[in-house]
This record gives structure tokens, sequence and C-alpha cells, in this order.
């Protein structure tokens, strides 16, 4: 055989992907943190970490702002630059503990920074818990996106899956004697009839994908709304309030601070972590998630060795809307909430946001979500902390981060190749 | 396993792909199926693979008569198919390529990917190549990608390989390892479909051929026919395949390029520092692979791409700063690679198509308004000067053939007095008529004095037609030869090997086709040769 000419036809060195990303990242962290060690103010930071109901209690913490800012944020510095140092030498991407080590140690500066001096305490505790409060919903309706948009189907329905469940969520349980349990089961079957018509409308009849799910989302907004006025206004009995109980688990929900944040929540909640390990793991691990990808990436060469496209298509659409659906009853039953107009409120779309920041992993969603999840909960409760920034700046950061990570700064976002394109044999 | 199609016929409305297609191929035999783009190979394979369903006819395996509602069971049955455009996903790595849709499980759902590993190691060894099992496939070059789909397809068990085009994507030595591959999977009892139209690669490597047009099979042939004889049956009629030209006779510089490099929108250096000139009166063609920077040359010269770097003159006149319309308006005429994207507007009139480029200038319109009369007599002109075959001139340009598109292109880019004409692949996916009338415009533009550049990946015309031959790998020029140079020599260049090496390698080492080529010498290939083609009632 001739000498190695096949693999004279040279591609670019290929550096492993989102290796640019991570190392603008990491001089992100590096610089913010070094910018909050000089601008600490003096006074004490006050850190409640525990909350009541936890077996092991911890003192309000009352430290030096210096201590209490500089430790983290001088160590979220060394971490980063060390990733940094570490990946520019190996060319290869550094953990992704660093990542995340670096991140935290940042985030617990910048909290200590903020009420550095300030009369206010940071109740870390029950920031976290509103943080993953506010997520969730988000992580439902991203999670419900990346199967349907994995497969190739763009789902912007996902806003009128939420919606359909939480309005399905609320009036079964309240027909069913106020069992939420009921409505926990109705809510996924709603997103599925949203789905249904996602599914039917742009692989049946080959519609503009985004058309169609924009047109759902007024649909759905548009029925419920109907509903609401012409029938659970007017009858007793179909719109109550109907809570799902907390279910603390025994030990875990004893540890200071995760605790509370992580185990002391309604079994929904528990359902999404479930969702969320599962998806991650049989996405990129299985059988199911290779051919997914593939239908999603390359439906042609996935039709020529026997997958059915179109009924892979329509499986994964259909489950999609049932994990946003799912999502959906949080705002009612979840929540302990009665129905009510546009009771979603755009959340949808906001989780369209943090799965295209997630770059269509369900892990990524997750940190996305709960980012922005984070930012909402931080503006809501900043006054308490007695600081004068205006409430809507936190809120705005994390769109102008999906802004930038969108038009691609910092490393491409790469779509499913097959996204929005209906397949004809 | 012996495969016989029966009648095969498969329609689209009132459009006959195939018409009652015949054919047997022999356990452990390569059997090539020649004919034109456009006369039904692909259709047939498709529904031989599965992906179309016959509206006549059968598939029989060894005297089983057999149906496929889809491509696994064809699979099943032990067909494999290599498609023109590969069936691999492009961000999976190789194993997962090939273990898709027959995955081997470890636990619940999940893949065994160790298993996948070793399947594709040692489908590669048997076959005398390696393949690295956890290497993307969009890193992987095309010859490296072809090699992933044949091992997919035999992994899957396929005693039929059906290799749609292989040849189209690789440089003359990947092609030869792919025969030599081929040779193996031979030896070893699987039976090979090779489609081409291809003529010197047929006579390589086919133990039977059999020729389709127009949906027909219209005859069958001995691997020693010569190419004017299968040419002439692929076509219908007595074809040349040379181009008749005179030397060239340059004068002087028409382009001259210098230092040119191009950026990708990643930042990627697509065109690395490239300096080369194209006299009046003679055609340069651009050799290479395709996807080595030919493109991104040839839209640095028109202007749709930005150059980063470097001066493009036109007759002396640097016009790497103007807009196109400038550089058009200095005599600048091109054809662009993708016609039916870049060279048509599919829904406009013959008509309004051979004026795109003139419609601001009188006598074509005045005082902004379009002189319809002088466009129609233009348009009429046009199609008889160059033959688009045609019902009206007023029908949607996308309506005609390839050809009758391309003719109208040329029509339009030759209808302004040219300093130089660019085409990229000029006579893709063309007709063999279409393809001789091409090549002889593009000569008389030459002989007219315009300077032209041809860039196509065929080494058949770039042969054909060149004075002189510029190769192109990843970006950078690897240097410039004269129009006979050997095609090995010009294959190496391809890959990147300089010109002097190329030529001391290609010395020793001839490949399959460039050996077949020393074997007929061009005197000897015009006469009768003892196994005259049959025709198809002996051939069956």
């Amino acid at each position: 055989m001739s000498a190695d000419t096949s693999t004279a036809v040279t591609t670019p060195t290929a550096v492993a992907p989102g290796f640019n990303r991570a190392l603008v990242g990491y001089a992100v962290i590096a610089a913010a943190a070094l910018a909050l060690a000089l601008t600490v103010p003096s006074g004490i930071s006050k850190i409640q970490l525990t909350t009541g109901p936890e077996a092991i209690k911890i003192p309000l913490l009352e430290l030096p702002a210096a201590l209490a800012v500089g430790v983290p944020v001088i160590a979220a510095a060394v971490v980063a630059i060390a990733a940094l140092v570490q990946q520019l030498r190996t060319k290869a991407s550094a953990p992704r503990w660093m990542a995340i080590v670096a991140g935290s140690l940042l985030l617990l500066g910048f909290l200590a920074h903020l009420v550095a001096g300030k009369d206010g305490v940071l109740p870390l505790t029950s920031l976290l818990t509103s943080t993953l409060f506010l997520a969730t919903p988000l992580i439902f309706g991203a999670l419900g996106g990346v199967v349907c948009e994995r497969v190739g189907i763009v789902n912007i329905a996902i806003e009128g899956q939420l919606l359909a469940g939480a309005f399905a969520g609320a009036v079964v349980a309240s027909i069913a004697s106020q069992n939420p349990y009921v409505g926990l089961i109705a809510a996924p079957v709603a997103g599925v009839g949203v789905g249904a018509l996602l599914a039917w409308f742009s692989i049946r009849y080959r519609v503009d994908q985004v058309i169609t799910g924009v047109v759902l989302n007024v649909l759905v907004l548009g029925l419920t709304t109907f509903f609401f006025k012409g029938l659970l206004s007017d009858l007793e009995g179909l719109n109550d309030r109907a809570r799902l109980p907390v279910l603390p688990i025994p030990l875990l929900s004893e540890l200071p601070v995760i605790g509370p944040v992580l185990f002391r929540q309604n079994l929904l909640v528990y359902l999404l972590y479930a969702i969320v390990i599962a998806l991650q793991i049989y996405l990129f691990r299985s059988r199911w998630g290779l051919r997914v990808r593939a239908v999603g990436e390359h439906p042609k060469a996935a039709d020529t060795v026997g997958i059915d496209v179109n009924r892979t298509r329509w499986r994964n659409t259909l489950l999609g809307s049932a994990i946003a659906g799912l999502g959906g009853a949080f705002f009612t039953i979840g929540q302990g909430l009665a129905f009510g107009i546009d009771i979603t409120a755009g959340s949808g779309f906001i989780a369209l946001a943090a799965l295209i920041l997630g770059r269509w992993t369900p892990t990524g969603a997750v940190a996305a979500a709960l980012f922005f999840g984070f930012a909402n909960a931080l503006s809501q409760s900043l006054r308490s902390y007695g600081v004068s920034l205006d409430s809507n700046i936190p809120l705005m950061i994390p769109y102008i981060v999906t802004l930038f990570a969108v038009a691609g700064f910092g490393g491409r976002v790469r779509p499913p190749a097959a996204e929005g394109v209906p397949y004809v044999k | 396993m012996k495969l016989e199609l029966r009648g095969i016929t498969k329609k689209f409305g009132d459009f006959v792909a195939n018409d009652s297609i015949d054919m047997v191929v022999e356990p452990g035999e390569i059997h090539a199926i020649l004919g034109e783009n456009g006369a039904g190979k692909s259709t047939l394979m498709n529904v031989l693979y599965g992906l179309y369903t016959p509206d006549g006819g059968e598939i029989v395996l060894d005297e089983q008569p057999v149906t496929f509602s889809g491509p696994g069971e064809a699979m099943a049955a032990g067909i494999g198919m290599v498609h023109q455009h590969f069936m691999l996903v492009p961000v999976f790595t190789v194993a997962e390529n090939i273990v898709l849709g027959q995955e081997r499980l470890r636990g619940p759902g999940l893949l065994d990917l160790d298993a996948a590993r070793s399947l594709v190691r040692e489908t590669a060894a048997s076959l005398g190549f390696d393949l690295d099992p956890d290497a993307r496939i969009e890193d992987l070059s095309v010859g490296a990608q072809q090699r992933v789909e044949i091992v997919k397809a035999l992994s899957r068990q396929a005693e039929v390989l059906i290799l749609d085009e292989p040849t189209a994507v690789l440089t003359p030595q990947e092609t030869d390892e792919l025969i030599q591959i081929m040779g193996r999977l031979k030896d070893a009892g699987t039976s090979i479909i090779f489609i081409t139209h291809k003529l010197r690669e047929v006579r390589a490597v086919a133990d039977a051929i059999t020729i389709i047009r127009l949906g027909k099979v219209v005859g069958s042939a001995d691997p020693s026919a010569t190419e004017t004889e299968l040419a002439s049956l692929m076509v219908g009629r007595s074809v040349n395949l040379g181009v008749d030209k005179q030397p060239a006779q340059p004068s002087g510089t028409a382009l001259s390029v210098r230092g040119l490099t191009v950026l990708d929108p990643n930042g990627v250096e697509v065109v690395k520092d490239v300096s080369l000139d194209v006299r009046r009166g003679e055609i340069v063609a651009l050799a290479g692979v395709q996807g080595n920077g030919q493109t991104e040359l040839t839209e640095a010269i028109l202007g749709v791409g930005p150059s980063h770097a470097g001066v493009i003159e036109l007759d002396g006149t640097d016009i790497s700063r103007l807009g196109v319309r400038a550089r058009l308006d200095s005599g600048l005429g091109f054809v662009p690679e993708d016609r039916t994207t870049s060279g048509i507007v599919a829904d406009l009139s013959i008509t309004e198509n051979l004026v795109l480029d003139l419609v601001g200038t009188s006598p074509y319109s005045s005082f902004g308004s379009l002189n319809v009369n002088f466009l129609r007599e233009n348009a009429r002109h046009r199609v008889e000067e160059f033959d688009v075959r045609t019902t009206s001139i007023d029908r949607p340009v996308g309506t005609l053939s390839g050809g009758n598109q391309q003719k109208v292109v040329l029509a339009r880019e030759l209808s302004r007095d040219l300093t130089l004409l660019v085409a990229s692949q000029p006579t893709r996916g063309l007709d063999v008529g279409s393809i001789e009338f091409v090549h002889k415009r593009i000569v008389a533009e030459r002989d007219r004095g315009a300077g032209v550049l041809i860039v196509s990946t065929e080494l058949d015309e770039v042969l054909a037609l060149a004075d002189r031959i510029a190769v192109m790998c990843g970006g950078l020029l690897v240097g410039v030869v004269d129009g006979g140079e050997d095609r090995d020599v010009l294959g190496l260049m391809m890959a990147g090997v300089p010109v002097h090496e190329a030529r001391a390698q290609a010395a020793d080492h001839h490949t399959v086709l460039g050996e077949a080529d020393l074997d007929v010498d061009p005197a000897t290939a015009v006469e009768p040769v003892p196994h005259p083609v049959q025709d198809q009632e002996e051939g069956r």
C-alpha cells in the first residue's frame, strides 16, 4: 500500500470541544475573583447556615469581611489560574471539578462581599432553597426541550407544555378530591397532548417547527384562559388548592445546608433528580441515546441502518413533552396554588434559553437553569440583606450571558445538525 | 451469495427512473454498473437497498425472491451499501457509527463500547488497514471515512457490497487503496456492485459490466472493451473522449495572484499564501481533492469571500479592494461551483437568468426599466448559440436539466468581453454531450484570448483541458506543472507531496489505474479488441 497518503488531507488541528470556552471561563473567574478581593469593604459579614429543622445546627457566622470574602475569593482565583495554566500547557481540557470548585468559591465570596459591613444577614440555606425552587420548572422545561431537540424536533412549545401541565395538574387534582398525586399523572398527559400536536404537524405535515411551536403556545394560553374564565371560576371544586406534601428523606435531610435544600422536597423534585440522572446517562451511553442522537444529527444515516426516523422522533417528542408537562405541575400542585391565567409567565422561554446555554445536554441545562434561578432568588432577597442594588440588575445578568453564549463567544454553540429539518425519504 | 434483479421498475410520477432492469451478480464478482449522471444507477441501488419500494419486478437472492421494506431488512439479508454521501454521523466516534443500529448491550440498555471497539479493530484488520475506533468521524479524511463505511457494512455480515461512486471524492492514491481493499473483499467471497461513470476504473477492476442509459440496461460488456466503446454505449452514440485543442498561444498576464491568504469564519487559514498567474490564451486547471481551498480561492478572486492578505491583479490592475460588481465590470467571468445555489435563480425564466449580471446596463435596460424586447431577442440568440434544449425561453430555468442549466450560466458569463473566465467544476453532474459542449466553449474562449482558470476535482477533466496544472492541498499551492503531467504524480501532489518527490515516488510505484494507463497506448486503444461488446440478450 502506498505511503500514508490517506492522512494527507489534513483537518485543522482539533482541540477538545469547549476548550476555548473553558479558557475564557477560567480567565473571567480569575479576573472577577481578583476584582472582589481588591474591593473588600471593612466590617463583618453575617452568614446564616442553618434555618431550624436540621439536626446539626451551626451558629450564625460573623466573620470579618476581609476573611469571609478574601479566603474563598483567593482560593477561587488560585484554582482558576491553575486550571488555566494546566489547560494551556497540556492543550487538553482541565478537569470539570476545577470549574465547579472555582465557580462555587467565587459565588461564596461574592455573597459575603454583598453583605459585608451591612446590617443584614446572608441566609445561605434559604437562598439556595429558593434557587432550586425557582429553577425546578425551568429544569423540567429544558429537559423536555433536550429530549425533543436531540432528535431533531425544535420545541418552542415548552411554554405551552408547562402551562398545559399546570392547568391539568390543578384541575385533575381538584376533581380527584384534591389528591395532588392524581394531578401528577394528569400533568404529563396534558404535556403529551401539546407534544402530539407538535409532532403531528412537524413530522406528518412538515410544517415549520418554530412556527408550530409558537402557535401551540398561543393556543394553550388561549384554551386555558378560556376554561379558567368559563368553567373554573363558575363551578366549585374544579380549581382548588392541592399541594404535594414535603417528604423529608431520613438522615440526608438533617445535613446542614444541603439537607434542607436538596432533601426536604416533594415527590416532584425527587422525580426531577431521577430524570436528570437517567437522561444524562441514557442520552450518552445507551442504545436509545445513540439512536436518538443519530436521528437528530444525520437522520438519513440512521435510516440506512434500519432505524425508523419518524417513529423515533414521534416517541421522543411525546416523551419530552411529558417531562415538560410534568414540570408544569410545579406551578400549581407543586406550590399548593390554584391555576391562574398564564401562571407560567414565560418560564418556557427561559427554559429554552437554559437549554441553549446548557448546550443541549441534561447537566448543562440543569446548570443553566440553576444559574437563572439563582439570579432570580438573589434579586428577590437583595433588599433584605440591606444591599441598595436595583433588583433588576441581577435578573438581567443571565440573559446577557445567554446572548453572549448564543452569539458564540468562547466557542461555537452547536445544536443537533438536523434540528428543525423534516425527514423525507 | 448470488444476486439477481428481475425487471426492476421504479417511477417517480411520470418519470421512469428504472425501466424493467435485469441483472445478475455472481458470488465473489466485482460487477460494475456504468452510466451517466441521471441514468438511474443510484435509484436502482436504493431500490436494492430497501430505501425505495420498486413499482415492479423482484429481487432474488440465492434463488429466493425477497422484498425489503427498509434498509434494515436489506442489511439483514446481507446487502451492504456505501453511499456516495457517507451515512456517518459526524459527531460520533468510529465505533459509535459502526454499532449504530446493531448495538451490543451491557446492563439495562447501556452500550458495550468495548465490544464495539474490538469489532472495529478486527474488521479493519481483516481488510488490511488500521482504524482508530475512538476517532471522531469529522476529524477523519474522506478516504478514512470511506473505510469506516466499508467496515460498517462488513460488520453487518454484508455478502453483497454496493459502492456508489466510491472514487468521486478520493485522491488517485486513495482510489488505489480502495481497489486493493475491493480485491481482498472479492477474495473473501464478497460480491461487489461498483457504480461509477469513470471508464478507466471500470476497466481496471470490474469482472463484469452492466451499462445503463435513461433507466434501461443497454448492454453488458467485458472489462477488456475499450473506453471509447464503453463511452459510446453509455451515451448512446459515438463520443470523442478527448478535447480537440491546439497548443496554447499565451500572451500577457490575465490574472496575477500574489500571497493570497483566506480565513474561514473560525479564523482558520483555508488558503495559505498562494501565488498564481494565468496568462491570456491559456487554460490553467486548479486540481485537488474537494475542500482543499480551491473554492475559497475562486471566491476571493470574485470578491464574494473576504481575503485576509495578498494582491489580486486582473490585467495588471489591482482588484483586491474592489467590490464584486466592479470586478465583473473589469472583465471577470465566473461559473460557480454549485449552479443550483449560486449559478442560477431557479424560479426566474431563462430570459431573466441570461442577464442577471447585465440588467443594469444599456442596452438591456434604460432609465431603470428593462428593455423586454431586447432581452427576449438576446435570449433567443443565446439559447441557439449555446444549444440550450428548452421548449420556451420563458420557462423557469430550474425546470431544465443540469446540462442545460450550466449552458445558461456559461452563456451569461460569456456575454461579456472577458479577460479572465473562472469556472469551478464546470461539468459536474452533466451528461457526456453537455460536457463536450462546455469543454469546447471553454477552449474557444481561450482561443479568443481570455485567460481561463478551471477548478476541477476530476483528474480526467484536468488532463483533458489544462495547458498548465496547479495543484492545491490543505490550502497550499503544492506546485504548478505542465498539462501533460503523469496522473500518478498529480495524485501524489494532491496529497501534498512536492513535485520532485512526487515524480520520484511515482516512478517507483504505479497505481493500478496508472498502470492501466501505461498498458493502453493511445494508438492501440482505438483498435478492435478480441472481446467485442456483447448485446443485451447475449450478455444474460
